[in-house]
């Protein structure tokens, strides 16, 4: 019984060297790492139960038969029959039990916990970190900051439909539903990039729902909320210049907000510091003058029905905006 | 102009055999013609329908799935846009789970119960009538939608308010809301005749420790339908309402809720997966005692068993909805109670084994389905009790992982057991056998292909793939596998293909079948292949568990009944004693226009509320006209 959990660690450890950083099987969280004991306790069981079934099946089919001691025969079996039901009573009386020891570990977020207030939108993610002081208040989308052995009380909400939070290296989901506020506790124990993605079917777009948990050391985490507490940095080069003019003139701005500029809107995720975030459109493509460009010409073939529409630019405008965007650091 | 035919109140005493038969066959006989086929009430002739009609849609769902397997093969495909694709899973699961898994059930214990209870048709057969076109008119609503571009994409659950009338706009939704309607009522309708059918109509001496334990399972089955599609025939009906006239039964900005759709439908929707799972045990018993020579171990623990599966199916529909954001320590019981299904379960399969084991197994082609279950099935039971974990559960949720487990136990539990049937009670049904050679061969690429299709799901599920994408980014670790999946789907497909082959081919021109091909046990093959309209000439009278073992020769009859008029025994819930002749209604029409009535109104009523009123004025005349008296001998009884 001992060994069998490891023998299961061991096999994870080499599917997981190619499992990527989204993944059950490559824990980095406290809550997941908690979850994949548990898992690997569960399948080595189940893996075993199933083996002397099968066992069990292949010599029920296969034995050599012969007529004596029918009667005798058929009292074994009740008696076998009935120890199996027995044992199988035990072993999920011993599941059930692990199951809830480990839910009571991945579910209260300590004393010093960070709060992070994400909001699912159909198909991106909305995060706040509010503070007391309004002023030290920010948002940000699709891309989560937070520091490295701390607890993070995630709250949960949802404009729309039904999304659910899923980074598997850090925590299991939970669903953001609407009227309701859910929590969940996220706790990096190393540094990295865990990709997340949404997993409860939420429209058109619910393929490309992603987002980004960057686990960093506190310091570094310090230094990156304070800046994107700041307003916008005002573009130096021309072309960023003439891009931050026609966004405000262009319908951008009616959904947009940069803070710092005219622009307020209140539909689309804040872009205030867009050229600092790994991915835009949900995860969907890496931040690059390229990709915003590709983007903005015409988000409708990149991500077929998604709310952002298709803005008339000239190619000159294009370029600038782009050029903006990517200053927006 | 034989001297009796003067004979007023002529019965079966009076006749021998052949005459009897003659006579028998003209009164039950289902008339030729299309009008014939359009009015007959043979529970034979219906099941049939109900089977064939089943396996068209599941050829349909499963074209389905091809197609998201030709999608998903590659990173960032365009075989097919998100829209499509969405109304693509949606139907692959609306149509499986709705249209194919529990009609097909349904159908083959339409055809077989009143055999093996020894009976000449299904309690209200008429309404059983009624039933198979209402699930046709469903069947065809939903997938001439689908062509024409408006087939649902919400998902086979449709939780709101991503169905609601916020969020789904067009008829798409409704269309999914409405064939709910169609096939519930054709699945109660059903349910009912089943029980009264098993608790009223037996083989006097058939008491309830004798009934074949398939029956048993239907029975079980039966009573699950009649308690779980209430929830979801509210739910859904208060789903068009939020659409169609502005209730706000979902809608939190208006005191609705969110979740109560979720409890609804998950309350139908997991006691659903043992609709689906019984009948399974029920045939699976059935091949496993014919095939080894003996009854089946434990029986009175295998009837228990089903029972205590029926009565936990409704405490677990909480486990679709761990990661909703319930109280824990809620969650916390659900995951016992899931975990503690196990047990009844794992009781099923240790009898199983035991009977194998202390058996002599012929291995032909609906053993091989059967062994098949075993081993699949397990890993599906063995996966169950994970997703039942609610910590487990909330990293393989509405994952891959969860496709995986559900296909095991749905398919594995449930088609494998339904395919071994096919070949097992093929001969009953056709009166011709079906190829052991093609069988096997089917057999081996099915079970190949399902695992080779299935089992990398659950890698895919834990490397975080989530369920109901139609697409995933190349930087993923999902290709490798992705790839694999959809080459092993054309092995499934490959032997499902042969399978259809074998079927048409050997209900064509398959060798002619004897009365018992499988020297099996039940009072289904006491009869000829196929039956006579009548089922039996002679109502058969049953004294033990395995009447056609333990009567080698003749079986006792019981007579006395008219054959001028269609009837038959009614007998004690319990202990099955007669209790009177009861006419059986004869051939009507008026099931087939009150369905196309209901029909049109419930199609209507997509579009307006006023469907209600003016669609029930020509459903109440074809109401009328079922229930008025015709003069016929049946009526006057």
């Amino acid at each position: 019984m001992r060994m069998s959990p490891i023998i299961w660690m061991s096999t994870i450890a080499i599917i997981s060297g190619c499992t990527g950083n989204q993944s059950a099987i490559n824990p980095k969280g406290a809550p997941a790492i908690h979850i994949a004991h548990l898992m690997s306790g569960i399948v080595a069981v189940c893996t075993l139960v199933w083996l002397l079934v099968m066992v069990m099946l292949v010599w029920a089919l296969l034995r050599k038969r012969s007529d004596a001691g029918e009667q005798a025969r058929e009292r074994g079996l009740t008696t076998t029959v009935s120890a199996a039901v027995g044992a199988t009573a035990v072993i999920i009386a011993g599941m059930t039990i692990a199951s809830f020891y480990t839910t009571r570990d991945i579910g209260i977020p300590g004393e010093a916990a960070l709060t992070i207030t994400v909001r699912g939108q159909q198909w991106w993610w909305q995060v706040i970190y509010a503070d007391p002081d309004p002023a030290l208040t920010f948002q940000t989308a699709n891309e989560i900051h937070i520091p490295v052995g701390r607890d993070v009380h995630v709250q949960l909400e949802s404009t729309d439909v039904v999304h659910s939070f899923w980074v598997p290296s850090l925590a299991g989901k939970q669903d953001l539903v609407p009227g309701r506020t859910n929590s969940l506790l996220l706790r990096a124990e190393r540094p990295g990039i865990y990709r997340g993605q949404c997993a409860e079917f939420c429209g058109l777009q619910h393929t490309h729902m992603a987002m980004m948990v960057i686990a960093e050391d506190p310091e570094s985490f310090e230094r990156w909320a304070v800046a994107q507490r700041g307003n916008s940095v005002n573009p130096g080069k021309p072309d960023a210049v003439a891009g931050q003019v026609a966004f405000i003139a262009k319908p951008c701005a009616a959904c947009h907000t940069v803070r710092g500029t005219p622009a307020m809107g209140t539909t689309g995720p804040d872009l205030t510091h867009v050229g600092s975030r790994k991915t835009i459109a949900a995860g969907l493509l890496m931040t690059t003058r390229g990709s915003l460009a590709a983007w903005i010409a015409d988000p409708q073939t990149l991500k077929p029905g998604n709310n952002m529409p298709m803005v008339p630019l000239t190619s000159v405008e294009l370029k600038n905006i782009s050029a903006y965007m990517e200053s927006l650091k | 102009m034989t001297p009796l035919d003067n004979v007023a109140d002529l019965r079966d005493t009076d006749l021998n055999d052949v005459e009897l038969d003659r006579r028998l066959a003209s009164t039950w006989a289902t008339p030729k013609g299309v009008w014939g086929a359009l009015s007959t009430v043979d529970h034979k002739i219906i099941g049939r329908r109900y089977i064939i009609t089943a396996f068209v849609f599941l050829a349909l769902g499963g074209i389905l799935s091809l197609a998201m397997r030709l999608q998903l093969a590659q990173p960032e495909a365009r075989f097919i846009g998100p829209d499509r694709y969405n109304q693509i899973f949606t139907m692959h699961g609306t149509n499986m789970m709705f249209l194919f898994a529990v009609p097909v059930m349904e159908a083959m214990a339409v055809y077989l119960v009143p055999l093996m209870v020894g009976t000449r048709n299904i309690a209200f057969p008429r309404l059983n009538a009624f039933s198979y076109w209402m699930y046709l008119a469903g069947g065809l609503l939903l997938w001439i939608a689908f062509a024409i571009d408006t087939g649902p994409d919400v998902g086979w659950f449709a939780d709101v308010p991503l169905s609601g009338p916020q969020y789904a706009a067009g008829k798409r939704a409704d269309i999914w809301a409405q064939m709910i309607t169609f096939t519930e009522v054709s699945a109660l309708a059903v349910a009912v005749e089943l029980v009264v059918t098993v608790f009223k109509q037996r083989a006097p001496g058939m008491s309830l420790d004798q009934i074949p334990l398939f029956v048993w399972s239907m029975l079980v089955t039966s009573f699950l339908i009649i308690m779980a599609m209430p929830a979801i025939m509210i739910a859904s009906t208060a789903l068009i309402l939020d659409r169609l006239v502005g209730t706000q039964f979902f809608n939190p900005a208006e005191g609705g809720d969110v979740l109560l759709w979720q409890h609804l439908f998950w309350f139908f929707g997991h006691p659903e997966v043992y609709i689906i799972f019984l009948p399974a045990v029920g045939m699976v018993s059935t091949i496993v005692a014919t095939f080894t020579r003996r009854p089946v171990f434990g029986y009175l623990g295998m009837v228990m068993a089903l029972i205590a599966t029926g009565i936990l199916a409704f405490g677990l529909w909480v486990h679709h909805m761990f990661v909703a954001g319930l109280p824990r320590l809620g969650e916390s019981f659900f995951t016992a109670s899931s975990m503690a299904i196990a047990i009844p379960a794992g009781l099923q399969i240790f009898c199983w084994l035991a009977t194998i084991w202390a058996g002599r197994p012929v291995f032909k082609t609906p053993f091989l389905f059967v062994i098949g279950f075993m081993v699949i099935f397990v890993i599906g039971g063995m996966t169950g009790v994970m997703v039942a974990s609610v910590p487990f559960d909330t990293q393989v949720h509405d994952t891959y992982f969860v496709v995986a487990h559900f296909h095991y136990v749905l398919v594995g539990g449930a088609v494998f057991p339904l395919l071994g049937a096919i070949y097992y009670w093929f001969p009953k049904i056709t009166g011709r056998m079906m190829n052991e050679t093609i069988g096997r061969w089917a057999f081996g690429l099915i079970f190949t292909g399902f695992n080779l299709t299935f089992f990398p799901m659950h890698i895919l599920g834990l490397q975080g793939m989530p369920r109901r994408i139609y697409t995933y980014q190349p930087e993923m670790p999902w290709s490798g596998l992705n790839m694999f999946v959809s080459l092993s789907a054309v092995i499934l497909a490959a032997g499902f293909l042969l399978f259809f082959i074998d079927a048409i081919r050997s209900a064509l021109s398959g060798p002619v079948a004897p009365a018992n091909p499988w020297c099996a046990s039940t009072l289904e093959w006491a009869t000829s292949s196929p039956p006579p309209a009548y089922n039996f000439s002679r109502m058969p009278v049953v004294g033990s568990l395995e009447p056609l073992v333990d009567n080698s020769g003749a079986l006792p009859v019981a007579s006395g009944l008219f054959v001028d008029r269609r009837e038959l025994v009614v007998t004690s819930v319990v202990g099955a004693l007669p209790e009177a002749r009861e006419s059986s209604p004869g051939d009507s029409i008026w099931p087939l226009w009150s369905a196309l009535a209901t029909t049109v109104l419930l199609i209507w009523s997509i579009f307006t509320p006023w469907a209600v009123v003016w669609g029930s004025v020509p459903l109440a005349i074809a109401l009328t006209g079922w229930f008025w008296p015709k003069g016929t001998k049946e009526d006057d009884a």
